[in-house]
Protein backbone atom coordinates (compact mmCIF):
# COMPACT_ATOMS: atom_id res chain seq x y z
CA UNK A 1 0.00 0.00 0.00
CA UNK A 2 1.37 3.36 -0.52
CA UNK A 3 2.25 5.90 2.12
CA UNK A 4 0.64 9.29 0.35
CA UNK A 5 -1.57 9.52 -2.09
CA UNK A 6 -1.09 10.92 -5.32
CA UNK A 7 -1.76 14.16 -4.91
CA UNK A 8 0.04 14.22 -2.13
CA UNK A 9 3.68 12.98 -4.22
CA UNK A 10 2.91 14.95 -6.89
CA UNK A 11 2.86 18.31 -4.98
CA UNK A 12 6.30 16.91 -3.44
CA UNK A 13 8.07 15.58 -6.63
CA UNK A 14 6.93 19.36 -8.29
CA UNK A 15 6.54 21.61 -5.94
CA UNK A 16 4.62 24.63 -7.24
CA UNK A 17 5.26 28.17 -6.20
CA UNK A 18 8.34 27.87 -3.94
CA UNK A 19 10.82 30.86 -3.22
CA UNK A 20 10.45 34.26 -2.02
CA UNK A 21 8.27 36.85 -3.82
CA UNK A 22 9.69 39.81 -4.71
CA UNK A 23 9.11 42.86 -2.32
CA UNK A 24 6.07 41.19 -0.19
CA UNK A 25 2.94 42.76 1.17
CA UNK A 26 3.31 40.06 3.83
CA UNK A 27 5.30 37.66 5.31
CA UNK A 28 4.23 34.68 7.65
CA UNK A 29 5.82 32.00 9.80
CA UNK A 30 4.81 29.26 11.06
CA UNK A 31 6.41 25.80 12.86
CA UNK A 32 9.61 25.58 14.50
CA UNK A 33 13.00 24.27 13.42
CA UNK A 34 13.43 22.17 16.73
CA UNK A 35 10.20 20.39 15.88
CA UNK A 36 11.17 19.61 12.30
CA UNK A 37 9.17 21.48 9.78
CA UNK A 38 9.10 25.42 9.77
CA UNK A 39 7.59 26.95 6.82
CA UNK A 40 7.06 30.54 5.52
CA UNK A 41 4.57 32.22 2.82
CA UNK A 42 5.32 35.47 1.03
CA UNK A 43 2.27 37.28 -0.49
CA UNK A 44 2.00 40.07 -3.12
CA UNK A 45 -1.28 41.34 -2.49
CA UNK A 46 -3.19 43.86 -5.04
CA UNK A 47 -6.20 45.80 -5.05
CA UNK A 48 -8.26 45.25 -7.75
CA UNK A 49 -10.65 47.36 -9.88
CA UNK A 50 -13.29 46.94 -7.68
CA UNK A 51 -11.04 47.75 -4.40
CA UNK A 52 -11.38 44.18 -3.36
CA UNK A 53 -8.03 42.66 -1.94
CA UNK A 54 -6.23 39.79 -4.10
CA UNK A 55 -3.57 37.66 -3.72
CA UNK A 56 -1.54 38.32 -7.31
CA UNK A 57 1.46 36.45 -6.17
CA UNK A 58 2.52 33.97 -3.52
CA UNK A 59 5.62 31.98 -2.88
CA UNK A 60 6.61 29.30 -0.04
CA UNK A 61 9.96 28.21 1.56
CA UNK A 62 9.54 24.80 3.55
CA UNK A 63 12.07 22.59 5.54
CA UNK A 64 10.20 19.79 6.55
CA UNK A 65 8.56 15.95 5.56
CA UNK A 66 6.55 15.35 2.38
CA UNK A 67 3.52 16.05 3.93
CA UNK A 68 4.32 19.78 5.16
CA UNK A 69 6.26 20.51 1.23
CA UNK A 70 2.75 18.85 0.02
CA UNK A 71 0.75 21.03 1.52
CA UNK A 72 2.52 24.25 1.34
CA UNK A 73 2.55 23.82 -2.69
CA UNK A 74 -0.91 22.37 -2.85
CA UNK A 75 -1.99 25.76 -0.68
CA UNK A 76 -0.04 28.41 -3.15
CA UNK A 77 -1.87 26.99 -5.80
CA UNK A 78 -4.89 27.37 -4.40
CA UNK A 79 -4.76 30.72 -3.03
CA UNK A 80 -2.56 32.19 -5.94
CA UNK A 81 -5.07 34.83 -7.72
CA UNK A 82 -7.75 34.51 -5.55
CA UNK A 83 -9.32 37.27 -3.26
CA UNK A 84 -7.74 37.81 0.39
CA UNK A 85 -11.22 37.05 1.54
CA UNK A 86 -11.25 33.33 0.14
CA UNK A 87 -7.53 32.65 1.80
CA UNK A 88 -8.79 33.46 4.84
CA UNK A 89 -11.26 30.97 4.50
CA UNK A 90 -9.46 27.88 4.12
CA UNK A 91 -9.33 25.43 6.69
CA UNK A 92 -7.44 22.17 6.91
CA UNK A 93 -9.96 19.77 6.67
CA UNK A 94 -10.07 22.00 3.11
CA UNK A 95 -6.04 20.48 2.19
CA UNK A 96 -6.44 17.15 3.34
CA UNK A 97 -9.64 16.82 1.55
CA UNK A 98 -7.99 17.76 -1.49
CA UNK A 99 -4.35 16.11 -0.91
CA UNK A 100 -6.74 12.62 -0.73
CA UNK A 101 -6.03 9.35 0.42
CA UNK A 102 -4.25 7.96 2.14
CA UNK A 103 -3.19 10.42 4.51
CA UNK A 104 -1.27 9.07 7.76
CA UNK A 105 -3.49 10.39 10.49
CA UNK A 106 -0.26 11.63 12.12
CA UNK A 107 0.39 14.18 10.00
CA UNK A 108 -2.68 16.15 9.85
CA UNK A 109 -0.60 19.21 11.94
CA UNK A 110 1.40 19.72 8.59
CA UNK A 111 -1.48 20.96 6.62
CA UNK A 112 -2.81 23.25 9.83
CA UNK A 113 1.17 24.54 9.91
CA UNK A 114 0.86 25.80 6.46
CA UNK A 115 -2.66 27.25 6.98
CA UNK A 116 -1.00 29.09 10.15
CA UNK A 117 1.57 30.23 7.97
CA UNK A 118 -0.65 31.54 5.43
CA UNK A 119 -2.71 33.37 8.08
CA UNK A 120 0.58 34.85 9.68
CA UNK A 121 1.31 36.53 5.96
CA UNK A 122 -2.10 38.04 5.91
CA UNK A 123 -1.79 38.84 9.56
CA UNK A 124 1.89 40.74 8.85
CA UNK A 125 0.57 42.45 5.51
CA UNK A 126 -3.17 43.83 7.66
CA UNK A 127 -0.18 45.01 10.11
CA UNK A 128 1.71 46.48 7.75
CA UNK A 129 -1.32 48.52 6.27
CA UNK A 130 -2.65 49.33 8.90
CA UNK A 131 -5.76 47.73 8.50
CA UNK A 132 -8.24 46.70 11.04
CA UNK A 133 -7.37 43.00 11.97
CA UNK A 134 -10.22 40.89 12.18
CA UNK A 135 -11.54 39.32 15.33
CA UNK A 136 -11.17 35.42 14.07
CA UNK A 137 -7.94 36.60 12.67
CA UNK A 138 -6.31 37.74 15.94
CA UNK A 139 -7.45 34.84 17.49
CA UNK A 140 -5.94 32.73 15.35
CA UNK A 141 -2.52 35.14 15.73
CA UNK A 142 -2.44 34.77 19.33
CA UNK A 143 -3.11 30.62 19.09
CA UNK A 144 -0.06 30.19 16.58
CA UNK A 145 2.32 32.24 18.96
CA UNK A 146 0.79 30.52 22.00
CA UNK A 147 2.04 27.00 19.95
CA UNK A 148 5.21 28.45 18.91
CA UNK A 149 6.08 29.24 22.71
CA UNK A 150 5.50 25.85 23.51
CA UNK A 151 7.15 23.65 21.49
CA UNK A 152 9.89 26.26 22.38
CA UNK A 153 9.56 25.33 25.61
CA UNK A 154 9.03 21.63 25.01
CA UNK A 155 12.62 21.13 23.20
CA UNK A 156 14.42 23.52 25.25
CA UNK A 157 15.73 20.61 27.41
CA UNK A 158 17.22 18.83 24.33
CA UNK B 1 13.85 1.89 -12.86
CA UNK B 2 17.10 0.72 -11.16
CA UNK B 3 15.64 -0.42 -7.63
CA UNK B 4 18.74 0.06 -4.60
CA UNK B 5 18.19 -1.39 -1.72
CA UNK B 6 20.32 0.15 1.57
CA UNK B 7 17.97 -0.22 4.05
CA UNK B 8 19.44 -4.10 5.38
CA UNK B 9 19.29 -3.20 8.70
CA UNK B 10 15.83 -2.86 8.82
CA UNK B 11 15.50 -6.15 6.85
CA UNK B 12 17.01 -8.52 4.68
CA UNK B 13 16.06 -10.78 1.62
CA UNK B 14 16.13 -14.16 2.10
CA UNK B 15 19.61 -15.93 0.29
CA UNK B 16 18.38 -17.97 -2.12
CA UNK B 17 20.50 -20.96 -1.02
CA UNK B 18 18.58 -20.35 2.36
CA UNK B 19 15.17 -20.55 0.71
CA UNK B 20 15.88 -23.95 -1.13
CA UNK B 21 16.96 -25.41 1.97
CA UNK B 22 14.08 -24.23 3.56
CA UNK B 23 11.08 -25.27 1.08
CA UNK B 24 10.66 -29.13 1.29
CA UNK B 25 9.57 -28.47 5.00
CA UNK B 26 6.58 -26.95 4.35
CA UNK B 27 4.47 -29.07 2.63
CA UNK B 28 6.60 -32.25 2.04
CA UNK B 29 8.60 -32.98 5.70
CA UNK B 30 6.20 -30.59 7.27
CA UNK B 31 6.49 -32.85 10.95
CA UNK B 32 5.91 -31.43 14.86
CA UNK B 33 8.79 -31.94 16.94
CA UNK B 34 6.74 -33.31 19.64
CA UNK B 35 5.61 -36.16 17.41
CA UNK B 36 6.50 -39.35 18.41
CA UNK B 37 6.24 -41.34 14.16
CA UNK B 38 9.06 -40.53 11.45
CA UNK B 39 7.65 -37.13 10.53
CA UNK B 40 7.87 -35.75 14.19
CA UNK B 41 11.22 -37.88 14.20
CA UNK B 42 12.83 -35.65 11.18
CA UNK B 43 11.69 -32.50 12.00
CA UNK B 44 13.02 -32.99 15.78
CA UNK B 45 16.19 -33.62 14.08
CA UNK B 46 16.26 -31.11 11.51
CA UNK B 47 15.33 -28.93 15.07
CA UNK B 48 18.71 -30.22 16.96
CA UNK B 49 20.79 -29.58 14.09
CA UNK B 50 19.94 -26.79 13.52
CA UNK B 51 20.43 -26.06 16.96
CA UNK B 52 24.31 -27.29 16.64
CA UNK B 53 24.68 -24.82 13.97
CA UNK B 54 24.18 -22.03 15.73
CA UNK B 55 25.67 -23.18 18.74
CA UNK B 56 29.12 -23.86 16.80
CA UNK B 57 29.06 -20.52 15.57
CA UNK B 58 28.77 -18.41 18.59
CA UNK B 59 30.93 -21.41 20.99
CA UNK B 60 28.07 -22.35 22.84
CA UNK B 61 26.95 -25.67 23.93
CA UNK B 62 23.41 -26.46 21.50
CA UNK B 63 21.42 -26.68 25.01
CA UNK B 64 22.12 -23.28 25.38
CA UNK B 65 20.11 -22.09 22.32
CA UNK B 66 16.56 -21.60 22.98
CA UNK B 67 14.56 -20.40 19.51
CA UNK B 68 12.08 -17.72 19.68
CA UNK B 69 9.77 -16.19 16.94
CA UNK B 70 11.43 -12.41 17.16
CA UNK B 71 14.96 -10.66 18.70
CA UNK B 72 11.86 -9.14 20.47
CA UNK B 73 10.92 -11.90 21.95
CA UNK B 74 14.31 -12.74 22.71
CA UNK B 75 15.00 -9.46 24.50
CA UNK B 76 11.62 -9.53 26.39
CA UNK B 77 12.36 -13.63 27.58
CA UNK B 78 16.01 -12.20 28.52
CA UNK B 79 14.87 -9.20 30.73
CA UNK B 80 11.53 -10.10 32.05
CA UNK B 81 12.95 -13.77 32.32
CA UNK B 82 15.65 -13.08 34.49
CA UNK B 83 14.18 -10.40 36.54
CA UNK B 84 11.72 -12.68 37.39
CA UNK B 85 13.62 -15.54 38.17
CA UNK B 86 15.66 -13.46 40.51
CA UNK B 87 12.58 -11.45 41.82
CA UNK B 88 12.59 -12.16 45.65
CA UNK B 89 16.62 -11.66 45.92
CA UNK B 90 17.63 -8.91 43.83
CA UNK B 91 15.52 -5.87 41.56
CA UNK B 92 18.05 -3.85 39.90
CA UNK B 93 19.37 -3.61 36.05
CA UNK B 94 21.04 -1.67 34.19
CA UNK B 95 20.75 -1.44 30.21
CA UNK B 96 21.95 1.98 28.74
CA UNK B 97 20.11 4.99 26.54
CA UNK B 98 20.25 3.54 23.12
CA UNK B 99 19.19 0.15 23.71
CA UNK B 100 16.72 -1.28 21.10
CA UNK B 101 12.86 -0.25 22.20
CA UNK B 102 11.91 -3.75 22.97
CA UNK B 103 14.86 -3.58 25.54
CA UNK B 104 13.87 0.15 26.65
CA UNK B 105 10.46 -0.94 26.58
CA UNK B 106 10.60 -4.22 28.63
CA UNK B 107 12.75 -2.00 30.95
CA UNK B 108 10.26 -0.02 31.35
CA UNK B 109 7.75 -2.30 32.47
CA UNK B 110 9.83 -4.33 34.55
CA UNK B 111 9.98 -0.94 36.50
CA UNK B 112 6.26 -0.97 37.04
CA UNK B 113 6.25 -4.61 38.67
CA UNK B 114 8.90 -3.04 41.07
CA UNK B 115 12.81 -3.69 39.92
CA UNK B 116 14.60 -0.69 39.90
CA UNK B 117 16.33 0.38 35.97
CA UNK B 118 19.62 2.30 35.33
CA UNK B 119 20.07 3.48 31.93
CA UNK B 120 23.43 4.53 31.08
CA UNK B 121 24.76 7.06 29.18
CA UNK B 122 26.87 7.47 25.69
CA UNK B 123 29.40 9.31 24.72
CA UNK B 124 29.17 11.45 20.97
CA UNK B 125 30.03 8.31 19.10
CA UNK B 126 27.50 6.14 21.00
CA UNK B 127 30.09 4.16 23.08
CA UNK B 128 29.23 3.26 26.26
CA UNK B 129 31.60 3.10 28.87
CA UNK B 130 32.93 -0.37 30.64
CA UNK B 131 33.57 2.03 34.26
CA UNK B 132 30.33 3.52 33.85
CA UNK B 133 29.37 -0.16 34.18
CA UNK B 134 31.12 -0.97 37.04
CA UNK B 135 30.00 1.87 38.88
CA UNK B 136 26.26 1.30 38.43
CA UNK B 137 26.60 -2.28 39.28
CA UNK B 138 24.80 -2.04 42.99
CA UNK B 139 24.67 -4.97 45.67
CA UNK B 140 20.96 -6.26 44.19
CA UNK B 141 21.61 -5.55 40.27
CA UNK B 142 20.67 -8.60 38.76
CA UNK B 143 20.99 -8.12 35.15
CA UNK B 144 23.11 -5.70 32.47
CA UNK B 145 21.88 -5.63 29.03
CA UNK B 146 24.06 -3.52 26.89
CA UNK B 147 23.96 -4.05 22.84
CA UNK B 148 26.38 -5.06 20.81
CA UNK B 149 25.80 -2.87 17.41
CA UNK B 150 23.92 0.19 17.64
CA UNK B 151 21.53 -0.58 14.83
CA UNK B 152 20.50 3.11 13.61
CA UNK B 153 24.54 3.99 13.92
CA UNK B 154 26.06 1.21 13.78
CA UNK B 155 28.54 2.05 16.96
CA UNK B 156 30.43 -1.48 17.86
CA UNK B 157 30.15 -1.34 22.29
CA UNK B 158 33.17 -2.82 24.63
CA UNK B 159 30.95 -5.70 25.29
CA UNK B 160 34.27 -8.20 26.00
CA UNK B 161 35.11 -5.61 28.54
CA UNK B 162 31.97 -5.14 30.05
CA UNK B 163 31.10 -9.19 30.20
CA UNK B 164 34.43 -9.32 32.30
CA UNK B 165 33.57 -6.66 34.34
CA UNK B 166 29.93 -8.19 34.91
CA UNK B 167 31.03 -11.71 35.29
CA UNK B 168 34.13 -10.00 38.17
CA UNK B 169 31.10 -8.63 39.91
CA UNK B 170 28.79 -11.99 39.70
CA UNK B 171 26.38 -9.82 37.69
CA UNK B 172 24.61 -11.27 34.95
CA UNK B 173 25.64 -9.90 31.36
CA UNK B 174 22.67 -10.33 28.42
CA UNK B 175 24.11 -8.58 25.01
CA UNK B 176 21.14 -7.69 22.55
CA UNK B 177 23.45 -8.82 18.91
CA UNK B 178 20.33 -8.56 16.65
CA UNK B 179 22.94 -6.21 14.51
CA UNK B 180 26.00 -7.46 14.23
CA UNK B 181 25.17 -11.15 14.56
CA UNK B 182 26.74 -12.80 11.05
CA UNK B 183 28.73 -9.73 10.23
CA UNK B 184 31.39 -9.60 13.26
CA UNK B 185 32.81 -12.37 15.38
CA UNK B 186 31.20 -13.17 18.71
CA UNK B 187 32.25 -15.40 20.93
CA UNK B 188 30.20 -15.98 24.02
CA UNK B 189 32.85 -17.34 26.28
CA UNK B 190 35.61 -14.94 25.10
CA UNK B 191 33.30 -12.17 25.67
CA UNK B 192 31.65 -13.41 29.00
CA UNK B 193 27.91 -13.20 27.89
CA UNK B 194 25.68 -14.82 29.92
CA UNK B 195 22.49 -14.18 27.20
CA UNK B 196 22.72 -13.31 23.72
CA UNK B 197 19.91 -12.62 21.36
CA UNK B 198 19.96 -12.91 17.53
CA UNK B 199 17.71 -12.58 14.80
CA UNK B 200 17.50 -14.94 11.23
CA UNK B 201 15.92 -12.07 8.92
CA UNK B 202 18.48 -9.49 9.67
CA UNK B 203 21.20 -12.14 8.12
CA UNK B 204 19.38 -13.36 5.06
CA UNK B 205 17.53 -15.82 7.02
CA UNK B 206 13.58 -16.02 6.94
CA UNK B 207 11.39 -13.87 9.41
CA UNK B 208 9.90 -15.07 12.20
CA UNK B 209 12.82 -16.92 13.41
CA UNK B 210 15.49 -15.73 16.01
CA UNK B 211 17.03 -17.01 19.70
CA UNK B 212 18.41 -16.48 22.71
CA UNK B 213 21.81 -17.99 23.84
CA UNK B 214 20.89 -18.53 27.64
CA UNK B 215 24.49 -20.05 29.84
CA UNK B 216 23.84 -23.22 31.54
CA UNK B 217 22.96 -22.96 34.94
CA UNK B 218 21.46 -19.63 34.48
CA UNK B 219 17.47 -19.23 35.71
CA UNK B 220 15.27 -18.21 34.17
CA UNK B 221 11.37 -17.97 33.90
CA UNK B 222 9.61 -18.63 30.61
CA UNK B 223 7.44 -16.10 28.89
CA UNK B 224 4.81 -18.66 26.93
CA UNK B 225 3.93 -21.80 29.26
CA UNK B 226 2.35 -24.61 27.41
CA UNK B 227 4.11 -27.66 25.75
CA UNK B 228 7.40 -27.76 27.65
CA UNK B 229 9.23 -26.94 24.26
CA UNK B 230 12.63 -25.10 23.84
CA UNK B 231 13.65 -26.97 27.64
CA UNK B 232 10.38 -25.32 28.83
CA UNK B 233 11.40 -22.32 27.90
CA UNK B 234 9.48 -21.15 25.07
CA UNK B 235 6.26 -23.39 24.49
CA UNK B 236 4.81 -23.09 21.30
CA UNK B 237 5.13 -25.58 17.76
CA UNK B 238 8.22 -25.10 16.81
CA UNK B 239 9.11 -23.20 13.40
CA UNK B 240 10.78 -26.16 11.61
CA UNK B 241 11.56 -24.27 8.25
CA UNK B 242 12.53 -21.17 10.18
CA UNK B 243 14.83 -22.58 12.03
CA UNK B 244 16.29 -24.56 9.60
CA UNK B 245 16.63 -21.57 7.22
CA UNK B 246 18.07 -19.58 10.46
CA UNK B 247 20.83 -22.31 10.87
CA UNK B 248 22.09 -22.28 6.45
CA UNK B 249 22.01 -18.74 6.70
CA UNK B 250 24.15 -19.46 10.03
CA UNK B 251 26.52 -21.38 7.83
CA UNK B 252 26.62 -19.05 4.60
CA UNK B 253 28.33 -15.93 7.12
CA UNK B 254 30.53 -18.50 8.69
CA UNK B 255 32.11 -19.26 5.61
CA UNK B 256 31.93 -15.53 3.95
CA UNK B 257 31.45 -13.30 7.18
CA UNK B 258 35.07 -12.18 7.14
CA UNK B 259 35.41 -11.41 3.61
CA UNK B 260 32.12 -9.74 3.33
CA UNK B 261 32.92 -7.88 5.90
CA UNK B 262 36.15 -6.24 3.86
CA UNK B 263 33.96 -5.89 0.84
CA UNK B 264 31.36 -3.85 2.74
CA UNK B 265 33.93 -1.20 5.01
CA UNK B 266 34.83 -0.82 1.80
CA UNK B 267 32.09 0.47 0.34
CA UNK B 268 31.21 1.99 3.74
CA UNK B 269 33.82 3.93 3.59
CA UNK B 270 34.10 4.92 0.26
CA UNK B 271 30.43 6.08 0.37
CA UNK B 272 31.06 7.93 3.82
CA UNK B 273 34.28 9.57 1.82
CA UNK B 274 32.07 10.66 -1.27
CA UNK B 275 28.64 12.25 0.84
CA UNK B 276 31.36 14.25 3.17
CA UNK B 277 33.27 15.80 0.61
CA UNK B 278 30.35 16.58 -1.94
CA UNK B 279 27.56 17.67 0.82
CA UNK B 280 28.00 20.64 2.34
CA UNK B 281 26.81 20.33 5.83
CA UNK B 282 27.07 16.71 5.92
CA UNK B 283 27.95 14.94 9.21
CA UNK B 284 29.11 11.24 9.44
CA UNK B 285 27.12 9.94 13.47
CA UNK B 286 28.38 7.34 14.93
CA UNK B 287 32.08 5.76 15.30
CA UNK B 288 34.36 6.34 12.36
CA UNK B 289 36.20 3.37 12.71
CA UNK B 290 34.20 0.96 15.70
CA UNK B 291 30.80 0.65 13.29
CA UNK B 292 29.38 -2.57 11.01
CA UNK B 293 30.62 -2.48 8.19
CA UNK B 294 27.42 -2.13 6.74
CA UNK B 295 26.23 0.60 8.31
CA UNK B 296 26.23 4.32 8.00
CA UNK B 297 24.42 7.71 9.37
CA UNK B 298 24.52 11.02 7.78
CA UNK B 299 23.26 14.21 9.53
CA UNK B 300 22.42 16.58 6.90
CA UNK B 301 22.17 20.46 7.98
CA UNK B 302 19.06 22.44 7.35
CA UNK B 303 16.96 19.10 5.46
CA UNK B 304 14.24 16.80 7.05
CA UNK B 305 14.96 13.38 6.70
CA UNK B 306 11.80 12.44 5.77
CA UNK B 307 11.68 14.25 2.59
CA UNK B 308 15.27 12.85 1.58
CA UNK B 309 13.90 9.22 2.29
CA UNK B 310 10.60 10.10 -0.40
CA UNK B 311 12.82 11.40 -2.49
CA UNK B 312 15.52 9.05 -3.12
CA UNK B 313 12.27 6.40 -3.07
CA UNK B 314 11.66 8.23 -6.20
CA UNK B 315 14.62 7.47 -7.54
CA UNK B 316 14.82 3.99 -6.50
CA UNK B 317 17.04 3.78 -3.43
CA UNK B 318 15.58 2.79 -0.32
CA UNK B 319 16.72 4.49 3.09
CA UNK B 320 15.44 5.05 6.59
CA UNK B 321 15.96 8.40 8.75
CA UNK B 322 15.54 9.00 12.53
CA UNK B 323 13.38 11.87 11.63
CA UNK B 324 10.56 12.79 14.04
CA UNK B 325 8.09 13.12 11.10
CA UNK B 326 8.71 9.59 10.17
CA UNK B 327 7.93 8.40 13.34
CA UNK B 328 4.08 7.89 14.66
CA UNK B 329 4.98 9.02 18.06
CA UNK B 330 6.48 12.29 16.20
CA UNK B 331 9.58 12.45 18.32
CA UNK B 332 12.90 12.00 16.86
CA UNK B 333 15.53 9.12 17.24
CA UNK B 334 16.22 8.41 20.75
CA UNK B 335 19.64 6.99 19.97
CA UNK B 336 20.61 10.38 17.39
CA UNK B 337 19.15 12.18 21.32
CA UNK B 338 21.76 10.27 23.07
CA UNK B 339 24.54 11.09 21.66
CA UNK B 340 24.34 14.59 21.59
CA UNK B 341 22.32 16.03 18.32
CA UNK B 342 19.66 18.64 18.98
CA UNK B 343 16.54 17.54 17.34
CA UNK B 344 16.75 19.34 14.27
CA UNK B 345 19.94 17.76 13.42
CA UNK B 346 18.49 14.10 14.33
CA UNK B 347 15.56 15.21 12.04
CA UNK B 348 17.73 15.44 9.25
CA UNK B 349 19.54 12.01 9.62
CA UNK B 350 19.97 9.51 7.04
CA UNK B 351 20.82 6.02 7.24
CA UNK B 352 22.04 3.96 5.14
CA UNK B 353 22.97 -0.13 5.47
CA UNK B 354 24.72 -1.75 2.95
CA UNK B 355 24.38 -5.68 2.41
CA UNK B 356 25.12 -9.08 0.46
CA UNK B 357 23.50 -7.76 -3.06
CA UNK B 358 25.09 -3.83 -2.44
CA UNK B 359 27.67 -3.49 -5.43
CA UNK B 360 29.95 -0.36 -5.86
CA UNK B 361 27.77 0.52 -8.77
CA UNK B 362 25.05 1.38 -6.41
CA UNK B 363 27.47 3.39 -4.26
CA UNK B 364 28.20 5.46 -6.99
CA UNK B 365 24.44 5.82 -7.95
CA UNK B 366 23.75 7.31 -4.66
CA UNK B 367 26.99 9.65 -4.64
CA UNK B 368 25.35 11.05 -7.58
CA UNK B 369 21.95 11.50 -6.34
CA UNK B 370 21.92 12.22 -3.07
CA UNK B 371 23.54 15.63 -3.40
CA UNK B 372 21.32 16.78 -6.18
CA UNK B 373 18.31 16.08 -3.55
CA UNK B 374 19.68 17.39 -0.85
CA UNK B 375 20.63 20.63 -2.73
CA UNK B 376 16.88 20.65 -4.01
CA UNK B 377 15.53 20.17 -0.72
CA UNK B 378 17.76 22.89 0.55
CA UNK B 379 16.17 25.17 -2.01
CA UNK B 380 12.87 24.94 -0.38
CA UNK B 381 13.90 25.58 3.27
CA UNK B 382 13.54 28.94 4.72
CA UNK B 383 16.92 28.64 5.96
CA UNK B 384 18.77 28.14 2.74
CA UNK B 385 22.20 30.66 2.50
Amino acid sequence: MPLYSKEILKHFRNPQNFGKVKNPSGVGEAGNIVCGDVMKFYLKIKENKKGEKVIEDVKFETLGCTVAIANSSLLTTMIKGKKLEYALKIKKEDLIKKLGKPFPPFKIHCSLLAIDALKEAIYDYYLKNKIKIPEDLEKEHQRIIKTKEELEKRYKNF
Amino acid sequence: MKKIYLDYAATTPVDRRVLKVMLPYFSEKFGNTMSLHSFGQEAKRILEESREVVADFLGAKSNEIIFTGSATESNNLALKGIAFANKNKERHIIISQIEHPCILESAKWLETQGFEVTRLKVDKYGLISPEDVKKAIKKDTILVSIMHANNEIGTIEPIEKIGKICREKGVLFHTDAAQSFGKIPINVNKMNIDLLTASSHKMYGPKGVALLFVREGTKIEPLLHGGGHESGLRSSTVNVPGILGFAEAVKICQREMKKEGQRLTKLRDKLIKGVLEKIPGSHLNGHPQKRLPNNINFSFDGVEGESIVMQLDFKGIAVSTGSACSSAKLEPNHVLLAIGLKPHQANGSLRLSLGRWTKESDIDYVLKVLPQIIKKLREMSPFKK
